[in-house]
């Protein structure tokens, strides 16, 4: 085992560590009490800054040369993400786009899309949202029921709701989810378009939180037009272009918990200033326990990397991660919440800690529907009855009709016999 | 970057899988419990070169470090096989680290000719001054042994992996200034063997009275050291044992029908048998972390062994009980095995200063450093 860099690996971390050193000045403030307050601007810096690092060839590391890459390896990626936490200042504006995005394009567009839309991803002049989820398909997301329908001139006709839709106010393109033939089972009429934000008919509205924040919105769509080169990969077959977005999802969720701030020194810092709550072994003994989950994460987020590293694909259980990540940030806000008193939910790093949290459980598919995944594809436990397999989706809508009535007879006799 | 165990360890695992896999381990647990023999594998540990794990290959050993020795704790820890690891390879790797001419006593015992225990004292916290050791029962700790002017030893420790038969005992001490000291004793220990609940488990009671000492010239953070490495080897003896209850639990999940489906599918006991997994895969990155910190990061050895030791036991605990959940009422008999993972869960947990003990720790070193940061 051996947690340092190839000479190659330390060369590049070191040509990383000295840009960021020289630009860290450039770079804008957008958290704590001296962040830019208004919304525009600090989208405008945030931009700017994307700019900065992707002409210094730090974005889209492991993109081809071609697109505006660096044909560099995963690892590389991880390097100058480290470096930026390290370095105490943002990450780029469009994680999602050039993170998850991006790579299904690579995959699954055509040259034409690839030359059109990378390069002004990569430096932030175009930012991008994902548009898979609706407000009655999340964990089931082939449940999908956006519609696109084809023109007799190829072009298509696009109606529907996204939900959680991160950057869509700020995002001039969107990839989206939709289906387009209802009449065969669910996972095969699907198709994946580009649509632009601006287009007629597309409307965003911001979804505000526990937090107070609006960090998602929901967009609608209204006979949306969009021209016949809109679909990534093959019409009909947006199941298998999905599942790559997804597959780059949980490579950029897991192993992400320290990036996001749960780490344990952060937690033990908070109690170590509070004399009485350091003394007291209830404290202490909480503090062990949450710090063990949060260490573990640091330790399988390394193997993770060997496993990148070597070239592996990570399975379904690096989803744990976040299972584990999110429950002990939970258990670690409590915990100093009850440390500091009623003062912990006043506006500030704590109150939003807490607040932020119990949505976060939910991001990127819910626990149940993960250690579904998990149970089945890792444990090889059998899975559950399905009632929609084979089903035509057009049908669907009346055998959950059905299933609703029979639950509501049932319970009606059950409740006659008493 | 590599985090992941080397060829040789997978070799070192497979091998030590398939020497235990020869001998009854399971059964034997429970006959031992029904008055039978403790099935002792000192000599399946001597054959495949355990003893000398963590002695320098100048003294006849194989030179490996605690991860490899950990690795191999695992194996044991999966089929509830007895080889005396736990107190002898701390007490191997603190002589090992002394200078003061132990060669030839290194020798015999990395051969496993001799065989050796640690008497472990827990190093002092922020809430705890003191180095203690167990009391015989309730909350109260001991203090650890004292070395008098005339290099003789008093004192008693209660509950000592491993002590009954050991040729030789390597007790942590204080000397009449207070100051730690690692003594060894051949002759004078009188020690109290001890079953408790899980019969795979070798216990001693060890009382020193006025036993003649040999004082190593070995400092305080060796000692420290050996703490820790004791909580590592039982974190990883915890881990293995929690493998073994996944694998069972999840091949009965599959085969047991109820309402016409296997067990398995329903979401209640998918969900709990991957938290199992969860659980399982944490503690494995803290066993490796710890493993690989002993060596390359000795100052965070005692932060990682602990949290080892915290979420294995966490797992073992969690993994132990769902075990006998999920087979039902045959889970909890005497018959099945489930109760005699549920055993070595319960007896572990309390060896050692406890898991709570260990957790305790793990908040210790994290408010130490944040004070220092400060």
């Amino acid at each position: 085992m051996d947690l340092n860099d190839t000479p190659e690996q330390a060369e590049y971390r070191a040509r990383v560590r000295s840009w960021l050193e020289e630009h860290r000045d450039e770079a804008p403030v957008l958290g704590g009490r001296h962040r830019i307050a208004d919304q525009e601007e600090a989208v405008a810096a945030h931009r700017a800054w994307q700019r900065k690092l992707a002409e210094a060839g730090f974005v889209g590391v492991a993109w081809p040369k071609e697109y505006g890459g660096q044909e560099l390896g995963p690892l590389e990626q991880v390097i100058v993400n480290q470096e930026i936490n390290r370095a105490g200042v943002p990450g780029i504006l469009d994680a999602i786009g050039v993170g998850m995005l991006a790579p299904t394009i690579i995959a699954h567009g055509t040259e034409e899309q690839k030359q059109r839309y990378l390069a002004p991803m990569l430096h932030a002049d175009e930012v991008w949202c994902q548009l898979f989820s609706e407000p009655a398909a999340g964990s089931d997301l082939a449940g999908i029921q956006s519609r696109a329908r084809r023109e007799p001139d190829g072009s298509w006709r696009l109606s529907g709701q996204k939900v959680w839709t991160t950057n869509a106010q700020i995002a001039s393109f969107g990839l989206l989810l939709a289906r387009t033939d209802p009449d065969v089972p669910k996972h095969k009429g699907l198709t994946v378009f580009i649509v632009p934000m601006d287009a007629e008919g597309v409307t965003v509205r911001g979804l505000r939180q526990i937090t107070g924040e609006a960090e998602f919105n929901e967009v609608f769509f209204d006979d949306v037009h969009l021209a016949s080169d809109a679909p990534v990969g093959a019409v009909d077959g947006g199941w298998k272009t999905a599942l790559t977005t997804l597959m780059f999802e949980r490579l950029t969720i897991g192993g992400g918990s320290e990036g996001m701030g749960y780490r344990a020194d952060r937690f033990a810092q908070a109690i170590a200033s509070d004399e009485a709550a350091a003394a007291d072994p209830d404290v202490r003994q909480r503090l062990g326990e949450v710090s063990t989950d949060l260490l573990a994460l640091r330790f399988m987020g390394y193997r993770l990397l060997t496993a990148i590293q070597r070239g592996q694909i990570p399975g379904p259980e690096a989803g744990l991660g976040k299972v584990t990540a999110v429950n002990a940030a939970i258990r670690a806000g409590d915990l100093v919440g009850d440390v500091l008193g009623p003062e912990a939910l006043a506006d500030g790093e704590w109150s939003y800690l807490i607040s932020f949290l119990p949505g976060l459980k939910s991001a990127g598919g819910t626990e149940e529907i993960l250690r579904n995944t998990v149970g089945e594809r890792v444990l090889g436990l059998p899975p559950e009855p399905r009632l929609d397999k084979g089903i035509p989706f057009s049908e669907l809508r009346a055998k959950e009709r059905d299933y609703t009535g029979t639950v509501a007879a049932t319970a009606g006799a059950a409740g006659a016999t008493r | 970057m590599n985090f992941e165990l080397s060829d040789e360890q997978r070799l070192l695992q497979e091998a030590a899988r398939d020497a235990l896999s020869r001998r009854p381990t399971v059964a034997a647990a429970r006959d031992a419990l029904d008055g039978g023999e403790r099935l002792d594998l000192w000599d399946t540990a001597r054959e495949a070169g355990w003893p000398g794990l963590l002695v320098g290959e100048e003294h006849g050993g194989a030179g490996l470090g605690a991860l490899d020795a950990m690795l191999v704790a695992a194996e044991c820890g999966r089929v509830l096989a007895s080889a005396s690891l736990l107190g002898h390879v701390p007490a191997t790797a603190l002589l090992d680290a002394t200078d003061d001419g132990q060669g030839e006593r290194l020798e015999h015992l990395a051969e496993g000719e001799a065989r050796a225990a640690f008497v472990p004292a827990r190093p002092p916290s922020h809430l705890d001054p003191e180095w203690t050791v167990e009391a015989q029962r309730g909350h109260r700790r001991r203090p650890a042994p004292r070395l008098d002017a005339a290099g003789r030893l008093s004192g008693t420790v209660w509950w000592v992996p491993d002590a009954p038969g050991a040729d030789l005992l390597v007790v942590a001490a204080l000397d009449d200034e207070g100051s730690p000291a690692v003594v060894v004793v051949e002759d004078g220990a009188h020690i109290e063997p001890v079953t408790r609940y899980d019969a795979t488990r070798s216990l001693g009671h060890v009382q020193l009275d006025g036993a003649a000492g040999e004082r190593l010239d070995a400092g305080e953070d060796r000692l420290r050291s050996a703490w820790y490495l004791a909580q590592g080897l039982i974190a990883a003896e915890s881990l293995g044992a929690v493998e073994a209850a996944l694998e069972m639990s999840v091949s009965y999940a599959k085969e047991r029908f109820t309402f016409g489906r296997p067990i398995g599918s329903y979401q209640a006991v998918k969900h709990a048998l991957v938290e199992v997994l969860r659980l399982a895969e944490n503690a494995r990155a803290l066993v490796y972390y710890a493993g690989w910190a002993r060596q390359d990061a000795p100052a965070e050895f005692a932060l990682a062994a602990s949290a080892a030791r915290v979420a294995a036991g966490k797992a073992l605990d969690f993994a132990s009980r769902e075990l006998i959940s999920v087979h039902g009422g045959i889970g909890a008999t005497w018959e099945h095995d489930a109760p005699l993972y549920f055993r070595r869960a319960q007896l572990s947990r309390r060896l050692l200063g406890g898991d709570a003990g260990a957790a305790d720790r793990v908040a210790e070193e994290l408010l130490e450093a944040a004070g220092q940061a400060a």
